[in-house]
């Protein structure tokens, strides 16, 4: 690959266009295939409540997932996402309970908590992602064992928290905080319209902004951009900042939900994060991946689940099996380009 | 007055030890208890930690001549390490032991045994018992049991119930073999599905959901585990379900119980599982050492069905379980 400018990675782009495609379409046969699949087996999955509840469940994942996206195609990972959302749940109950004895002998307006609860959660969140960025990139350290590293240490201080044991909210702010997950906007719940925004948004800076192109050019070869004059720290960084805020976005939508924070809130979201942008078309080596798979990818793992959940056919036993081998399916339906 | 006692008895065990000391060399042999638990990764294991540290805090002040040594392990291979580094560094010489697995720790533990280390044995026991010296445990088939007759009990012997399981281990396959047993014996009674969520929160909220997507018709649910209660609680909540009329968790959490004490409509009782074992067995242990005695080879901690009279004794507010 020659040192190309920014234009010339997009209308290569466009001329692949048709493989593209094909490529993309993948991950969609499996989750129409799924559906039908479902449908077949018990009708009450194709109704619009369970719809309405396999996407809402969704959306702490597929948030997460959108951030993972741009960190994969940069040629990144990020291995620490579960421990950050619980060590941000867990802090923002912490703060808001202590908030609501009262501060220095005033009492605080619940909804200020609250608000003053989602700051922290979005300032903690781009604190960890920007401390992951310049550990990648100034400290030289493979981003694998950054993460690895920061996934024990927030779950850790999670742990240390609440003392092994659960930190929860305040009845009368759960009250209060429970529709941000539980009600709805136009008949769709809140967590899925925030899910959408956020996927939108994540498509919009990928394929239509400077910085988006940035990111795929560092991810199909760091070399070549840096004669590009790219700066590639700033862009890696910054990619690890929106994973970050993408974080403690799918975070204060986590919260209201159980309204608590244990040692096993977000065990294993990496991995279904990451997994879902894998399935939805990323390749994981980085250079190129889309944010719309990305969210096919997060629903049709969730799918899976909520089948499972509603037949028994299949010896309970069995279960990662079937999503395994379902996993592995969709991905030889879109090898195609590699 | 409490801590006073306390004070007046150390200072007179310390007395009683250092008269020993001069009139004998073999019983200033202090006693050094290892106890070697998982790391609290939910909210039981949290329990268990937290009294195991209770019990060191407790026991230590009371008798100066004890040192207990609280490891906490994630794995088992890790916790097997543990026991090596506490039989040749910190030199103990009685160990409590709440294995991580039963199979892989049992050839560890027989190692420590060879050594002259006295082995109580707390909940998941070992393959092969004669790694051991004593045992103690909680009541795995009242756990199933008793939440079973209790539903058959509330629910006039007629019902549709739907279970949850924790994770695929020894511990609960007995609960579920426990419950299901007698469940069947109410032939108007069935239980529509039972489906892992391991012993969590969040899975627990997911499968709950989707039971009340599939069942039109609940009338009650075992979660068989306080934690999973949560869960479900919040997914029936969401649904607007009015026709479950019995949640019933397991283990006694102090969520749970407070929400018994408080009158909760569908929360009426809970079985008993108390972390509290660990504590239990870590003061009969040092107890029996520090005078040179033995425990009974099995004791089995009950467990009780927890009700509106009873729930004061099972409340711990401090315990973080």
């Amino acid at each position: 690959m020659r040192p190309a400018h920014t234009e010339d990675i997009g209308s290569e782009s466009r001329l692949s266009a048709a493989a593209r495609f094909l490529f993309g379409v993948g991950p969609l046969i499996g989750l129409i295939a799924l559906c039908i699949g479902g449908t077949l087996l018990n009708g009450d999955f194709a109704t619009l409540d369970n719809a309405m509840n396999v996407l809402t469940r969704t959306s702490f994942i597929g948030i997460i997932a959108v951030g993972m996206t741009f960190v994969i195609i940069s040629g990144g990972i990020d291995l620490s996402v579960g421990s950050m959302a619980a060590l941000i749940a867990g802090s923002m109950i912490y703060m808001m309970n202590a908030l609501m004895q009262g501060f220095h002998g005033h009492a605080v307006p619940p909804l200020l908590i609250i608000a003053l609860g989602v700051v922290l959660a979005l300032v903690l969140g781009a604190l960890f992602g920007f401390a992951h960025g310049v550990l990648v990139t100034k400290g030289r350290i493979e981003p694998f064992i950054v993460t690895l590293g920061t996934l024990g240490i927030f779950r850790a201080l999670l742990t240390w928290l609440a003392d092994g044991g659960a930190l929860t909210l305040d009845n009368s702010l759960v009250d209060l905080y429970g529709p941000v997950y539980y009600a709805s906007l136009f008949g769709v719940p809140v967590p899925i319209w925030i899910f959408l925004i956020v996927a939108a948004g994540g498509a919009l800076v990928l394929n239509r902004t400077v910085y988006g192109r940035h990111v795929q050019a560092i991810g199909s070869s760091e070399q070549v951009a840096r004669y590009a004059a790219i700066r590639v720290d700033r862009v890696k960084i910054v990619t690890y900042v929106l994973l970050g805020l993408c974080v403690a976005v799918a975070t204060i939508l986590y919260v209201p939900r159980l309204g608590s924070a244990t040692p096993t809130t977000g065990l294993l979201w990496e991995l279904e994060a990451i997994a879902s942008v894998v399935v939805g078309g990323t390749a994981l080596k980085g250079g190129e991946g889309r944010v719309i798979g990305t969210v096919i990818g997060a629903i049709l793992l969730s799918v899976i689940n909520n089948i499972l959940n509603l037949t028994s056919i299949i010896s309970v036993y069995l279960n990662a099996a079937v999503q395994g081998a379902v996993i592995i399916l969709v991905a030889v339906l879109q090898r195609g380009r590699r | 007055m409490n801590k006073m006692l306390r004070a007046l008895g150390a200072l007179t065990l310390a007395a009683s030890a250092f008269a020993a000391v001069s009139s004998s060399a073999h019983a200033d042999e202090k006693v050094v208890l290892g106890v070697a638990i998982p790391t609290a990764d939910h909210g039981f294991t949290g329990g268990i930690v937290w009294w195991a540290n209770e019990a060191k805090k407790e026991l230590e002040k009371a008798h100066p001549d004890l040192k207990v040594i609280v490891k906490t392990a994630g794995t088992a291979p890790e916790q097997a390490n543990q026991l090596q580094d506490l039989v040749t560094v910190n030199k103990i010489n009685a160990l409590v032991i709440f294995p991580q697995e039963s199979a892989s720790l049992t050839q560890p533990v027989a190692q420590v045994k060879k050594k002259g280390v006295y082995v109580t044995v707390v909940d998941r026991g070992l393959t092969d018992t004669s790694a051991q010296d004593a045992y103690v445990a909680g009541d795995n088939t009242a756990f199933g049991k008793i939440p079973a007759e209790y539903l058959a009990k509330t629910l006039n012997g007629k019902g549709d119930i739907v279970a949850l399981r924790g994770i695929p281990t020894t511990l609960d396959n007995e609960r579920w073999t426990a419950f299901e047993g007698v469940i069947k014996q109410h032939p108007d009674m069935k239980i529509l599905d039972a489906k892992y969520a391991n012993w969590n929160r969040d899975p627990a909220f997911k499968v709950m959901q989707d039971y009340l997507t599939r069942f039109k018709h609940i009338d009650a649910v075992w979660a068989a585990d306080d934690d999973m209660m949560v869960g479900v609680l919040k997914a029936i909540d969401q649904a607007k379900r009015t026709d479950i009329k019995i949640v019933f968790g397991g283990a006694g959490s102090k969520e749970a119980v407070k929400r018994i004490m408080d009158g909760d409509k569908r929360v009426q009782a809970d079985v008993s599982y108390s972390p509290k074992f660990i504590y239990d067995a870590i003061k009969l242990t040092a107890e029996a050492r520090l005078k040179g005695d033995k425990l009974p080879p099995t004791t089995i901690i009950p467990s009780v069905l927890i009700t509106k009279d009873n729930a004061k004794q099972f409340y711990f507010p401090n315990s973080p379980f």
